[in-house]
């Protein structure tokens, strides 16, 4: 029962601050609503069952790459109104576009009818927890999380090579 | 099926379409750069909470290990897009990309 309210309570929080980020005017609040809709989407993690992934998505975004952003945006000096020199008509399309996307994707939802007749699988209390992650990523995921490294070390390279002042 | 007291997997799916719409919606509705990139963030979330769902509704953990390296990639494209930004911000003395329109036919 309070599982219930929480979906619809976080659900709420998380749509609306989505679009909160989307029309606010100033980047900064626009940062802030996007970490209040992350941690509602945490809290839709730990009412699924993944605690360590709930944990782990709060240190990853709103730790680290929502402050790269706010960063960023400070450094840029970006905190005031900007007024976003665009014809109506060009904005009434891009609304239309996006809703049309959403309408196909939710009507592309609601044709999945045989999901709910899926038994379910063993219950396994466990499952989102950081021994049995653990598990499953060193051994069955061990070639992609080195390849994961690697990326890192290719993303790290490249953001380092790309802010040099003398590059331009 | 119930993923738990009346929440079927059909409602997680509905919000993750929602989220991922609205990340669509404000990637042609808004043309400062970081805003776009926030909307990116959002779109990969909405994946992110579909996967979890389904990860629930099957009892298997390889959807969370997805999740992980979604993270991981979106982690990366941040470090990478934000550093592109910072030279664009260098070059046009802007973040708005409507300014980047040497290539439009």
């Amino acid at each position: 029962m309070l599982s219930e309210y929480a979906f619809w309570f976080l659900s709420f929080v998380a749509v609306f601050s989505a679009a909160g980020m989307i029309f606010s005017k100033n980047p900064v609040y626009s940062v802030l609503s996007l970490i209040i809709t992350f941690f509602a989407v945490a809290g839709h993690y730990f009412l699924l069952g993944a605690q360590f992934l709930a944990a782990v998505h709060i240190i990853v975004y709103a730790g680290a790459i929502m402050v790269l952003f706010l960063y960023v945006i400070m450094m840029l000096n970006l905190n005031k109104l900007e007024e976003e020199k665009r014809s109506l008509w060009s904005k009434s399309l891009s609304v239309a576009a996006g809703g049309i996307l959403m309408l196909v994707l939710l009507a592309a939802v609601q044709r999945t009818d045989e999901l709910n007749s899926i038994a379910a699988g063993e219950f396994n209390a466990a499952m989102g927890q950081t021994k049995n992650l653990g598990n499953v990523l060193y051994r069955e995921f061990l070639l992609p999380f080195e390849l994961a490294s690697v990326l890192f070390l290719g993303a790290m390279v490249g953001a380092v090579y790309l802010s040099k002042k003398e590059l331009a | 099926m119930e993923l738990y007291h009346n929440i079927t997997i059909n409602h997680y799916l509905v919000l993750a379409a929602v989220l991922f719409g609205m990340g669509a919606l404000g990637i042609l509705f808004r043309r400062n750069a970081i805003i776009m990139f926030m909307c990116i963030e959002l779109m990969l979330n909405a994946v992110n909470i579909s996967l979890v769902a389904f990860s629930k509704m099957w009892n298997h953990t390889d959807a969370q290990v997805f999740v992980f390296f979604i993270m991981v990639v979106a982690a990366a494209e941040v470090a990478v897009g934000l550093a592109i930004l910072m030279m664009l911000y260098r070059n046009t003395h802007s973040t708005d990309t409507s300014v980047l329109n040497k290539l439009k036919f």
